[in-house]
C-alpha cells in the first residue's frame, strides 16, 4: 500500500511540475500577474511531493519491503541499516529519483533565495526548471519506476552491490547529483534571460552564486568518488579516465570556465552570449553524463541497467533540451549579447578568455575521447576503447597553461594591464619558483629518488601557483600591516577574494600533490608467505598472520602485516571479504595515511589451500592526502565566495533596476 | 602600418592555425591510443594485429587458471579466454581483480605473442558478479552466429545432393 502512495505522490508531483512549467511562463509572457505569482507556491509544493516520494522509498528500504522490485534487487535483510538507507540510490531507479528530488530542492532554493528578483524573471527560471522536472518524472513513471511491485514478493533481497557498501558511497551520489543537477539553475537563468532579454551584468551576478554552489558540490562529489575508487576498488589509483569519471569531469571543466566568464560579465558586462552558451553546454553535459552512466552504453560499475528504452528516452530528452536551448540561443543571443566594455590585449578579460578557451577545449577533448568509441560502435560495429594515454596527451597540454596563467590573471588589471606591473607583482613568486626548480634539477637523484622531467615541471608549476597566490594576498594586505592596521584590513576583504585565494591555492597544492604522488610512487605486486618479509622503497612488510573475521553481512580473512620504516613500526590489516548474499569477493586494502605518504597493502588471493601464501599489492604513494586537501580547498573556495555580501546586496537593490518595460507589463 | 581589417584577418588566421594544430594533435593522440577489440574467433582467423596492443574478451574457461608457482614473484598466471568456439591462452603478470572468476566474462588488454599466446597488461573484470562486459557478450553472440551460419550453409549445401541421390 505504501509503495502505491509513492507512485501517487510522483504523479501529483508531475502534475504540479507541469503547472509550474506552463502557467508562470505564459503569465510572464502575457503579463498575467496571478499566473506569475503561482510559481513560488508551485515550486514549494513540487519539492514537498518529491521529498515525500523519496521518503516513502526510504521507508520501503527501512522496512525491508521485498514486494517492491527495486528494494528486492538492492537490499537484503542482513544489510546494516546505514547501507539499507543508502541503497535507496544504489541502483538505477532510485538514483534517478534522487536526481529528480535534487532538482526539486534546487527549484525550491531558487524560489526561496530570489524573492528580491523581478517576479517575471523568477517565474521564467522556475518554469524552465519545471520543464526539466516534467521530463524526469515522465521517465521515472513510465520507464524506471522505483515502486514497481514484485509478484509474488521475494523472500529475501539480492543485496546491494558490495562495492557500494562503503561509507564513501553514503555521500558521493547525493553530493555529485547536487552538483550535476545544480547546473540546471544557471541553465534556467540563461534561458530565462534569453527569453526576457535581461542578458546583462545583473543576470550574471544572479547566476554566479548558483554556479558557485553547483560547482562546489560537483567538486566535492568528484572528490568523494575518486577517494572511493582509491580506498575501495583497491587498484591503487585514484583517477582512471573511466568514461563515468569523464562524465562527471566534463561538466566540471565547463563549470570552471562558466564561473570565470560570469565574473567578466558581472564586472565588465562583456562575454554575455558566451556565458549563456557555456551555461547551456555545462548542463547539456550533465544530461549527457546521466545518459552515458544510466543507459548502459558504457562499460562501468555505474551501468546498473542495460535497457535500450531508457537510453532512448534520455537521448530524446537531451535532444529536446539541447535543441530548444540552442535554438533559443541562436535566435536571441545575437541581439542581446552585444556590448560590454572594451579591453586591451593584456588585461584580466583577455586572461580569463584564455582560461575559458583552454577549459572548453579540454572539455571538448575529453568529450571526443569518451564518445569516439560509442560513435564508432554505432557506425561501424567495431568495438574500441580509448586509453588513459590519450587523455593525458591531450588534456595536460591544454590545462597546464591555464594553471600557469592563473596567478597572472588574478593580479592583472581590468581593461588594460601593463607587463611592468604584472612583473613587479609576480617577480618574487617567479624568482622563488625558479630557485626551487633549479635546486630540484641540481639535486635530482642525489638526495632522494630520481624524478622525471614531467614531475619536475608539475612540482614547479604547483609551487608557482601557491607562491603567486600568496604574493597576491601579501601585496593587498602588507601596506596596511606596516601601518598597524593589518587586522582591520584583513577583516574588510570581501569573502569572494578569500574564496578565490583558497581555490587557487588549492589548485596549486593539487598539481603539486598529483605530480609527487604519481611521479614518485613505488609499487610492487608479489606473493608473500606467512612469516616472510618483502621490501619496497625502504619499507619492510612482514606477513605476520591470517585470521578469520566476521562482519555484519560478510566473512573475511584478515591478514596482519607489521610494517617497518627506519625506526618506526606499525601494524596493518588488509582484508579479503566474501559477502554472504552474493558470494562476491572484495579486498579491503589497508591504507596508512600520513602527511608525507600513504602506505597501501591489498590482499590478492591465496596461492595454496591453507592460505599460507598470498599475492599482495604494495604501494607507497607520496603526498597522496594532499590531492584530497587541494580538491577540498577548491570546494571550500566556492563556499567562501558564496558568503560574499556582493551577491546579497545585489539582490536587495535589483527590483528598482528591473527593466521598465517589464514593470509596466506587470502593473 | 596595419589597417584594422588586415589586423582582424591576421587574428582570424592565427585562430585557424591554432585550431588546426589542436585538432591535429588530438587526432594523432587518438590514433596512437585507440585499442581495438577482438574475439578469440577473430584472433584465430588472423584478424588481430601482431605486435600492436588490442583488447580480447570472452569467458574465462572453467578450470583453465594456472599459476606459475613462485616464479615471477608468484603473481604470474595463465588462463584461457574463450567465446565457446575458439580459445586463446592468456598470460598475465600481476594481481587479478576481485571479480575475476572462472566461467565469468572478462576483457583483457595486451599484445599477441608470435606463439599465439596473448600477453595481458591489464585484466578488466570490475563489475558485479552477474555483469557481462558488453564486448565479451558480443564476442560470444557473434561466435554463436558464425557457427549457426556455418551449420546452415552446410545443411543447404548438403540438401540438394541428398535430394539428387534419392531415387
Amino acid at each position: 500500500m505504501i509503495a502505491e502512495l509513492g507512485v501517487f505522490s510522483m504523479v501529483l508531483s508531475l502534475i504540479v511540475a507541469f503547472v509550474l512549467a506552463c502557467l508562470p511562463l505564459a503569465g510572464a509572457q502575457l503579463g498575467i500577474r496571478s499566473w506569475v505569482a503561482l510559481a513560488r507556491p508551485a515550486a514549494a509544493l513540487h519539492c514537498l511531493l518529491s521529498l515525500l516520494s523519496i521518503a516513502i522509498l526510504t521507508w520501503c528500504f527501512r522496512a525491508g519491503d521485498f514486494s517492491v522490485l527495486y528494494v528486492a534487487a538492492n537490499s537484503h535483510s542482513e544489510l546494516p541499516m546505514m547501507y539499507k538507507l543508502t541503497a535507496v540510490w544504489g541502483g538505477h531507479e532510485g538514483s534517478m529519483l534522487l536526481w529528480q528530488v535534487m532538482l526539486a530542492c534546487w527549484t525550491l532554493a531558487v524560489a526561496w533565495r530570489s524573492r528580491a528578483l523581478p517576479p517575471a524573471f523568477v517565474a521564467r527560471v522556475l518554469a524552465v526548471l519545471g520543464w526539466i522536472s516534467v521530463g524526469l518524472l515522465l521517465f521515472l513513471l513510465f520507464l524506471s519506476n522505483p515502486f514497481t511491485r514484485l509478484v509474488p514478493a521475494a523472500l529475501e533481497g539480492k543485496d546491494l552491490n558490495p562495492l557500494l557498501q562503503d561509507p564513501g558511497m553514503v555521500f558521493h551520489p547525493p553530493l555529485l547529483y547536487m552538483g550535476y543537477v545544480g547546473f540546471a539553475v544557471p541553465f534556467a537563468f540563461a534561458l530565462a534571460a534569453l527569453i526576457s532579454g535581461e542578458l546583462g551584468a545583473a543576470w550574471a551576478r544572479w547566476s554566479r552564486s548558483w554556479t558557485l554552489a553547483a560547482w562546489g558540490f560537483l567538486t566535492l562529489g568528484i572528490l568523494l568518488g575518486s577517494a572511493w575508487a582509491y580506498y575501495v576498488l583497491g587498484w591503487g589509483g585514484w583517477w582512471f579516465w573511466d568514461p563515468v569519471e569523464n562524465a562527471s569531469f566534463m561538466p566540471w571543466l565547463l563549470g570552471t570556465a562558466l564561473l570565470h566568464s560570469l565574473i567578466v560579465t558581472d564586472q565588465r558586462g562583456a562575454f554575455r552570449s558566451w556565458s549563456a552558451l557555456l551555461a547551456i553546454c555545462a548542463f547539456s553535459l550533465c544530461l549527457l553524463g546521466t545518459f552515458l552512466v544510466r543507459s548502459g552504453v558504457l562499460t562501468s560499475v555505474h551501468a546498473f541497467a542495460v535497457d535500450p528504452g531508457r537510453g532512448l528516452f534520455i537521448l530524446c530528452f537531451i535532444v529536446a533540451v539541447v535543441g530548444t536551448s540552442l535554438w533559443l540561443f541562436a535566435w536571441r543571443a545575437a541581439a542581446l549579447g552585444q556590448g560590454g566594455g572594451q579591453f586591451g590585449m593584456l588585461s584580466r578579460e583577455t586572461l580569463l578568455l584564455v582560461n575559458n578557451v583552454l577549459f572548453s577545449a579540454a572539455a571538448l577533448a575529453v568529450l571526443l575521447g569518451t564518445l569516439y568509441p560509442l560513435a564508432l560502435d554505432v557506425l561501424s560495429d567495431e568495438k574500441i576503447s580509448v586509453g588513459p594515454p590519450y587523455f593525458q596527451a591531450v588534456f595536460l597540454p591544454l590545462v597546464l597553461p591555464a594553471v600557469a596563467l592563473m596567478g597572472v590573471g588574478a593580479v592583472a588589471r581590468w581593461k588594460l594591464g601593463t607587463w611592468a606591473e604584472i612583473w613587479r607583482r609576480l617577480r618574487a613568486a617567479l624568482a622563488w619558483s625558479a630557485v626551487c626548480a633549479v635546486v630540484l634539477v641540481l639535486s635530482n637523484g642525489r638526495l632522494g629518488p630520481r624524478i622525471s622531467p614531467a614531475t619536475l615541471l608539475g612540482v614547479t608549476l604547483g609551487l608557482w601557483c601557491v607562491l603567486s597566490t600568496l604574493a597576491h594576498a601579501w601585496q593587498r594586505l602588507a601596506p596596511a600591516w606596516r601601518e598597524g592596521q593589518g587586522w582591520q584590513r584583513l577583516a574588510r576583504q570581501p569573502w569572494g577574494w578569500w574564496g578565490m585565494l583558497m581555490a587557487h591555492a588549492g589548485v596549486g597544492i593539487f598539481v603539486l600533490a598529483v605530480s609527487l604522488a604519481d611521479g614518485l610512487e613505488s609499487k610492487r605486486e608479489t606473493s608473500v608467505a606467512q612469516g616472510e618479509t618483502v621490501e619496497l622503497a625502504g619499507y619492510r612488510f612482514r606477513f605476520d598472520s591470517l585470521a578469520p573475521a566476521a562482519g555484519p553481512n560478510y566473512d573475511a580473512q584478515r591478514a596482519q602485516f607489521s610494517v617497518r620504516h627506519g625506526n618506526e613500526q606499525w601494524l596493518m590489516y588488509p582484508e579479503k571479504r566474501v559477502f554472504r548474499a552474493q558470494t562476491m569477493g572484495l579486498s579491503q586494502a589497508a591504507i596508512d595515511s600520513g602527511w608525507t605518504r600513504d602506505v597501501f597493502v591489498a590482499l590478492g588471493e591465496p596461492l595454496d589451500e591453507a592460505g599460507s601464501r598470498w599475492t599482495v599489492r604494495l604501494q607507497i604513494k607520496p603526498f597522496m592526502d594532499w590531492i584530497w586537501l587541494g580538491t577540498l580547498m577548491m570546494a571550500l573556495g566556492a563556499g567562501l565566495s558564496l558568503m560574499d555580501t556582493r551577491f546579497r546586496v545585489a539582490r536587495q537593490r535589483l527590483p528598482q533596476r528591473a527593466p521598465k518595460a517589464l514593470q509596466e507589463r506587470l502593473s | 602600418m596595419i589597417k584594422p581589417r588586415q589586423r582582424r584577418l591576421l587574428w582570424v588566421l592565427a585562430g585557424v592555425v591554432l585550431v588546426a594544430t589542436a585538432v591535429t594533435l588530438v587526432l594523432r593522440a587518438l590514433d596512437a591510443n585507440v585499442m581495438f577489440f577482438y574475439s578469440p574467433s577473430q584472433v584465430h582467423a588472423g584478424e588481430a594485429p601482431q605486435g600492436a596492443a588490442f583488447r580480447l574478451g570472452g569467458l574465462v574457461e572453467d578450470g583453465s587458471v594456472r599459476r606459475a608457482g613462485t616464479a615471477g614473484g608468484g603473481v604470474q598466471v595463465q588462463f584461457v579466454v574463450t567465446d565457446q568456439v575458439q580459445r586463446v591462452a592468456v598470460q598475465y603478470q600481476g594481481l587479478l581483480p576481485d571479480l575475476f572468476r572462472e566461467g565469468k566474462g572478462v576483457v583483457v588488454a595486451g599484445t599477441l605473442l608470435p606463439a599465439g599466446i596473448f600477453r595481458a597488461t591489464e585484466v578488466l573484470a570490475k563489475h558485479d558478479e552477474n555483469y557481462m562486459p558488453p564486448e565479451a557478450a558480443k564476442a560470444l553472440k557473434d561466435a554463436q552466429k558464425d557457427v549457426q551460419r556455418d551449420v546452415q550453409r552446410d545443411v543447404q549445401r548438403d540438401a540438394p545432393m541428398d535430394a539428387g541421390t534419392r531415387p
